[in-house]
Formats: C-alpha cells, sequence, structure tokens
C-alpha cells in the first residue's frame, strides 16, 4: 500500500514515546509496524526475568541499547525466597555480548549477580555506561574492580542496598588515571574503606560528577575535602557523620556544604552525632529529598534539620521522629509528596518511641500532595484510617505496617476492615497498598469493589477464607502483583479466578492453605520434599505463580517444583 | 492456667517442644496459634501488663515478619565499628542434603538466630543451658571459631560470638553430647 508513512517518519514518531505500555501498543497497531517498532525499540524492560528468555528478546529487538531486568519476587525482601531460587543474570549477559554488542545500559533488581557476569559485561560492551544493581547480590568487590578498569565510558556505577561480598576497598583504585566521565557513583551499600586519596582523585577528575553516595567507612573529616573538588554535586550521600572530638571539623564541613549550591539529595547520615547536623543547613535550601533512614539520632535534632529544607518532597526517616516531628512538617515542609517512616526497634515488644497513628494523620491533614507512604507503627484505628482517606484521596501508594501482625483498632477492638475500605473507596488512584492489622474477609470486598486502578496488594494475617482472596482477584481489574503471606486461602479461589493470573505478573503465596495449583508456570516451593511426598491436606509451603511464554525453568534447585497440567489432573 | 496459656503463645514454646512426626507436620498446630493471637488481642489491658512482666523477650517472631529489610533489622544496635557488608557463614545440617548460607549481622541475639535455625531447616533445638548446653533436644547447634576449634552455640557473648564464627553445624543431638560437658 502506497498511503502509509516512509519507515523513517515512522521511526522519527516512534522515538518520541518513551513509556512501554506505549511503545507496546504501537507494535500491536498491524504487522508493518511492528515490524519498523520492533527495529527501532531501543530500550527493554522485563519485569519478570523467567517471563521470556534471552533468546526470544534478541529475535524481536535486535537493537537494544538499554536493558531493565527484575528477578526475584519482591518478598525475597524479608527472607523468604530460599537462597538459590533463582534469578541468575549471566545467561542474560551472554546472551546479550553475542548479540548487543553496542549495549550501554544494564539495571537490575533482585537478581543474582557474579564477579564472572560483570567481568564479561566489562570486557563486552565497548560503550556501556550505566550499571544500577538495585537489592542484588552475589558479588564480590572484584567484580567492581573489572567494571571499574574495563568500562573506560561508565557513567553510572549505582549499587543500592546490594549484598556485597565485602574483600577489599581496593576496586576504586581500578578505575584507570584517565578515567573521567564518571556523573553518578553509588558504594552506600558497601563496608570496606576504600583508599581516600583514590577517592578524591577520581571525584577531582571528573566533572560531570552529580551524584555521590559515600559508604559508613568514610569518617566525617573526609567529607569537605571531597565537596570542595565537588561543589557541582546535586545528589550527595555521607558516611559516618560523626568524628572523636575534633574541632576544625564544624567549620570546614560548613565551608564545604555552603560551597555546595545545588544539592537536592541528600543521604547516609550513619552514626550521627547532632552537634554536626547544622553544618549542613546551609546546603538545605534546595533539598528536595533527605534519606535520614540510617541516623539515630533523637527527635529535636532531626526536626530542626528536617524543618530547614522548605522544598522537601521525599522524606525517609526512623520513627525516631515521632508524632511531635511528624506535627512540624506541614508547616515548614509543605510539598512533602513521600513520606517513609521506619521502625527502629522492629523485634522489641515494647515501643521505644512515641510515634503512633496521630504522626500520619496530622502529615495527611496538612501536606496536601503527599501521595506515597509507607509507615511502620504499633498501633492504628479505623478513625484515623477513615480520616486519612478523607484528607489525601490523591494517594497513589500506601503501605502500612502495624508491628504486631493482627492488632485490632486500638480503641474499638475491632478489624480494621472499614478503615483500609475507606483508603480504597477514597482513593481512585490508588496503585499500590499494604495492609496490615486485623482484617477479615470483609476488607476484601471493599478492596474488589473499589480498588479498581490498584496494581499491587500486598497481604499478610489477613481474611477469613477463600471468598477474600476471590474478591481480590475478581474485583481488582488493574491488579498485577499479589503477594500473600499467611492467610487461609486455599485452592477455591484460585481455581475460580485461573484466567485472571494469566493477565498478572506474579501471584505469591506462603504459609497459606493451597494444597492444588490451578495451571501451568506455577512454582511451589517446598524444602520438605516434593508435594507428592506428602498427605494431600497437608498445603504447599511457597506458591509463585507467574506467566511466561519461556516454558518451564531449566536453573531450577532442588526445592521447586513446576506443576505441569499432568499432574493437576493426576492430584484431582 | 489461662495465663501460662497465653504466656505460651507469646513465646512459642511449642515450637523448642521435642516431639515425634514429620517435620512441617506443625500446620494445624500453627492454624490454632494464629486463631489464639486474634483471642489474645480481645483481653482486657490488666492480663495484657501481666503478660508483659512476665514475658519480657520479644514476641516469637514470623519469617518474613515484619516486612523489614536485613540490613535495617539492627538499626538500634548498631555500633560505631560495625559496617553493612555481612557476615555470611555456612549453615550445614546433619542429614540435611544441602547448605545453607546465613548472614549473622541480621540476627541480634541467640534467640533470634535459633529461631531462624529452627525455621529454616524445620528442626527443633530446644534451649541453651550453660551447664547441660542443649542436653536433651534433637538438635544441637555448634560452629567453628577462628582457631578452627567446634564450640557450642552459646557460650560467648552474642557480639564476640558474630566475629569468631566461621561456619555453623546443626549436630544430631547425640553427637553433640561431647560438647555440652566439660
Amino acid at each position: 500500500m502506497a498511503y502509509s508513512f516512509p519507515e523513517e517518519v515512522l521511526e522519527y514518531v516512534f522515538a518520541f514515546l518513551s513509556s512501554h505500555k506505549d511503545r507496546n501498543a504501537v507494535s500491536l497497531v498491524c504487522k508493518s509496524w511492528y515490524e519498523i517498532e520492533r527495529w527501532c525499540r531501543r530500550r527493554i524492560f522485563i519485569g519478570n526475568c523467567y517471563a521470556v528468555s534471552p533468546q526470544i528478546v534478541i529475535r524481536r529487538f535486535p537493537e537494544v541499547r538499554a536493558v531493565k531486568i527484575k528477578g526475584k519476587p519482591h518478598f525475597a525482601d524479608f527472607n523468604l525466597v530460599p537462597e538459590g531460587w533463582g534469578a541468575y543474570v549471566y545467561p542474560w549477559i551472554s546472551a546479550m555480548v553475542r548479540s548487543y554488542p553496542w549495549l550501554e545500559e544494564i539495571k537490575l533488581k533482585r537478581m543474582v549477580v557474579t564477579d564472572e557476569s560483570l567481568e564479561l559485561l566489562s570486557k563486552s560492551f565497548k560503550n556501556f555506561k550505566v550499571l544500577v544493581l538495585s537489592s542484588c547480590e552475589g558479588f564480590t568487590t572484584d567484580g567492581l574492580a573489572s567494571i571499574a578498569a574495563n568500562c573506560r565510558n561508565l557513567r553510572e556505577l549505582d549499587l543500592r542496598e546490594c549484598e556485597v561480598e565485602d574483600l577489599s576497598g581496593h576496586w576504586l583504585s581500578h578505575f584507570p588515571d584517565n578515567f573521567t566521565s564518571l556523573v553518578s557513583l553509588n558504594m552506600s551499600c558497601l563496608g570496606s574503606e576504600v583508599s581516600f586519596s583514590a577517592l578524591e582523585r577520581l571525584v577531582s577528575r571528573c566533572p560531570n560528577l552529580r551524584t555521590l553516595r559515600l559508604n559508613r567507612a568514610v569518617p566525617v573529616e573526609k567529607l569537605p575535602n571531597l565537596l570542595r573538588r565537588a561543589p557541582q554535586l546535586v545528589e550527595f550521600g555521607t558516611g559516618a557523620y560523626s568524628a572523636e572530638n575534633q574541632t576544625d571539623i564544624f567549620s570546614n564541613l560548613v565551608e564545604a556544604f555552603s560551597g555546595c549550591k545545588h544539592l537536592k539529595s541528600l543521604s547516609g547520615f550513619w552514626d550521627v552525632d547532632p552537634a554536626y547536623l547544622p553544618a549542613m543547613y546551609y546546603a538545605c535550601t534546595g533539598i528536595t529529598s533527605l534519606n535520614l533512614s540510617n541516623a539515630t539520632v533523637q527527635s529535636p535534632d532531626l526536626v530542626e534539620l528536617i524543618i530547614q529544607c522548605p522544598n522537601l518532597k521525599c522524606l525517609w526517616v526512623l520513627d525516631y521522629i515521632e508524632d511531635a516531628g511528624l506535627k512540624a512538617l506541614p508547616s515548614y515542609c509543605k510539598d512533602l509528596q513521600e513520606l517513609r517512616v521506619f521502625p527502629s526497634d522492629p523485634y522489641g515488644a515494647e515501643p521505644n518511641v512515641s510515634l503512633t497513628e496521630q504522626g500520619l494523620v496530622t502529615v495527611s491533614a496538612g501536606c496536601p500532595k503527599l501521595q506515597s507512604v509507607l509507615y511502620f507503627c504499633r498501633q492504628m484505628s479505623n478513625a484515623a484510617l477513615i480520616t486519612i482517606a478523607r484528607n489525601r484521596p490523591n494517594l497513589i501508594r500506601f503501605r502500612l505496617c502495624i508491628i504486631d501482625p493482627q492488632a485490632p483498632d486500638y480503641l474499638t477492638l475491632e478489624p480494621l476492615d472499614t478503615g483500609f475500605g475507606a483508603i480504597v473507596e477514597h482513593c481512585k488512584e490508588l496503585l499500590r497498598l499494604s495492609m496490615s492489622g486485623l482484617l477479615t474477609d470483609r476488607v476484601f470486598e471493599y478492596i474488589g469493589t473499589h480498588a479498581k486502578k490498584l496494581e499491587m496488594l500486598s497481604i499478610a494475617f489477613a481474611g477469613d477464607s477463600d471468598l477474600g482472596l476471590h474478591n481480590v482477584l475478581s474485583g481488582c481489574e488493574s491488579l498485577r502483583k499479589l503477594e500473600i503471606m499467611d492467610c487461609p486461602f486455599g485452592d477455591k479461589a484460585l481455581l475460580a479466578n485461573a484466567a485472571k493470573l494469566e493477565t498478572m505478573r506474579s501471584l505469591w503465596m506462603s504459609s497459606c492453605s493451597v494444597r492444588r495449583c490451578p495451571s501451568s508456570n506455577v512454582e511451589v516451593m517446598d524444602e520438605r520434599g516434593h508435594p507428592d511426598s506428602r498427605p494431600e491436606t497437608c498445603p504447599v509451603e511457597k506458591l509463585y505463580i507467574y506467566r511466561t511464554v519461556a516454558g518451564p525453568r531449566v536453573d531450577k534447585p532442588n526445592f521447586v517444583w513446576t506443576m505441569d497440567e499432568d499432574a493437576v489432573l493426576r492430584l484431582s | 492456667m489461662e495465663r501460662a496459656a497465653v504466656y505460651d503463645n507469646e513465646l512459642n514454646l511449642k515450637a523448642t517442644e521435642l516431639r515425634l512426626g514429620l517435620p512441617g507436620a506443625d500446620e494445624s498446630e500453627k492454624q490454632s496459634s494464629r486463631n489464639n493471637k486474634r483471642s489474645s488481642a480481645e483481653m482486657d489491658d490488666s492480663r495484657d501488663k501481666d503478660e508483659q512482666e512476665s514475658a519480657p523477650a520479644p514476641k516469637a517472631q514470623v519469617v518474613g515478619w515484619p516486612p523489614v529489610r536485613s540490613y535495617r533489622k539492627n538499626i538500634l544496635h548498631q555500633k560505631n565499628e560495625s559496617d553493612l557488608s555481612g557476615i555470611f557463614v555456612k549453615v550445614s545440617m546433619d542429614g540435611a542434603p544441602y547448605l545453607r548460607k546465613i548472614d549473622l549481622k541480621v540476627y541480634i541475639n541467640y534467640q533470634d538466630l535459633l529461631k531462624a535455625l529452627e525455621n529454616m531447616f524445620k528442626c527443633s533445638i530446644g534451649v541453651y543451658s550453660e551447664r547441660e548446653g542443649y542436653d536433651g533436644s534433637e538438635f544441637a547447634p555448634t560452629y567453628e571459631d577462628k582457631d578452627g576449634d567446634w564450640m557450642l552455640v552459646g557460650d560467648v557473648p552474642w557480639d564476640m560470638f558474630i566475629t569468631s564464627c566461621k561456619r555453623l553445624r546443626i549436630m544430631k543431638g547425640s553427637e553433640a553430647k561431647g560438647l555440652g560437658c566439660l
């Protein structure tokens, strides 16, 4: 047909589509658009590394420059996925080495990355620029040395919350003397001390450095030297923020921080000595993101720092902030969008701080832009949740963790069903919800009825029967990820909603009452032995269901069984 | 009588009880203890206060709850000299087909560690006593220290233990008898 645009024009238009959803939609329009789109797709996002194989991806998209892959299910963060489960990146890297020689960017989350993978990557991709490893594990500082030594054009090396086997800090010294392209370095999760002189020289010779997140081993005395060499920094993470009685340090810090006129984000703050916090005040006017979740400092000093930041949009803090500190936020940080309050003593029997539901209620009342909440506390009431919901219908992420499992409304001793019901009813754009406390099947009725935009739901110790799960699966139209632990949900809801499971990325169920699995692509994790080896009435330990075009895994450990259709027929 | 039962739920003594039966065959008990948890929440305040006084230890921990990342677990117990990198040691159990690996930094004390091991290997380890070790338990936890000697877990202070432990082995109780007595 002569009526369509020339390919080059379509390619040019497609280049403006940055979202994966849009590009996927475009590829479905017609065969010729599918072909054009797949040749010009440069960025790929794979939400579950087992949903597709490297070969399938490469066959469809031959000219990719940037890859983002996620591996283990979210509950792996809380030690629920046994070690050796999978999510190895090596097969991906070795396949991409052959087919994407010009790959520039790799971003991984919850994957197992070996030194071998890092070395292969560093030696094979000549134009490699960005490596972001988020919650990954399996590598040592030797792997980092390969990256430093071989990636001549590296711009970003970002290790977020990774478990790295720390052999030494020597890896940093492997950046060559003529290496100047660094834009972002995040080594905050590492333990060993790096050579300070190597670090200073690296910072000095990289004029485009805008993100520098140090690790705890960098003492506060070293900060002024580093900051003076990089006054253009936009994001900065300190190391341990205290020192043995040295009087010069404070004035040096003040001078160094006032020289940094572009700082927007601060983090680090291990071992804080409150006396050194005011040194930062000069840098605070531009701050939009403050991560104090390592700062074990008490409320008055903590709050004094936070209220210096009138443009604060994102605050991560420990519960040392207490209700009193949170009360200050509406007055001083009116633009707050994201709040995360972490527990300082999650396993203590008694509360160690005065942080209750009131803190969250006051922030919800006074910060009109608040849209994302993660809050750990020890008591909650339906009244508070209803108030929060009414105050903030613009919430898109609401994750509440009441530390005592199945804690009821502390005022009425009732379940928290109506409270969470109010959240889903008022917050019509809610994308992510994590619930806790005493919850019956009723809350799932509310969720199924109202949470139409909800994409991710996390549940623990909730519900009474399969009806709860059924309401979620049948009602939540946008649901992509569902994770459940310790709920009395069994087979019925899964069987009744088997088709729904194929529209979702994944479902995780651990310590529930599931015995039969509804379809293929189901992984059963059971360290006690094959499901068939136990009585029929015995539930499986962990269930992970995900859709895939790649067929059964070839790298399963011996405690994972995939249920095929035959097995399902045999069991029933 | 009732008070003792509630105390039991708080510390989950049942989990450390020596009993016959296949590992993992305690699902029904777990269900009932969850139901008990519901009813204990409805008790009046005065009884709750009594519980607190007689049960000073942290509540029995469920794996994965509260949902806190490993590196955040020990915030309260952090010291200046400790760093974020983990102390990973291999754990073997007599009779188990493969080893596990754990990060000792994640645990706050012996009780925390032993509960995690019991969960991981579905075994019952019991309670440590200075004189008897883990006498009477089906399994006893031992470790290899920096000098290469096999020691009983629990003898030395926790902080000394995590810096000197190189690997763990959960031995059958009968074999561990020799370690328990001096």
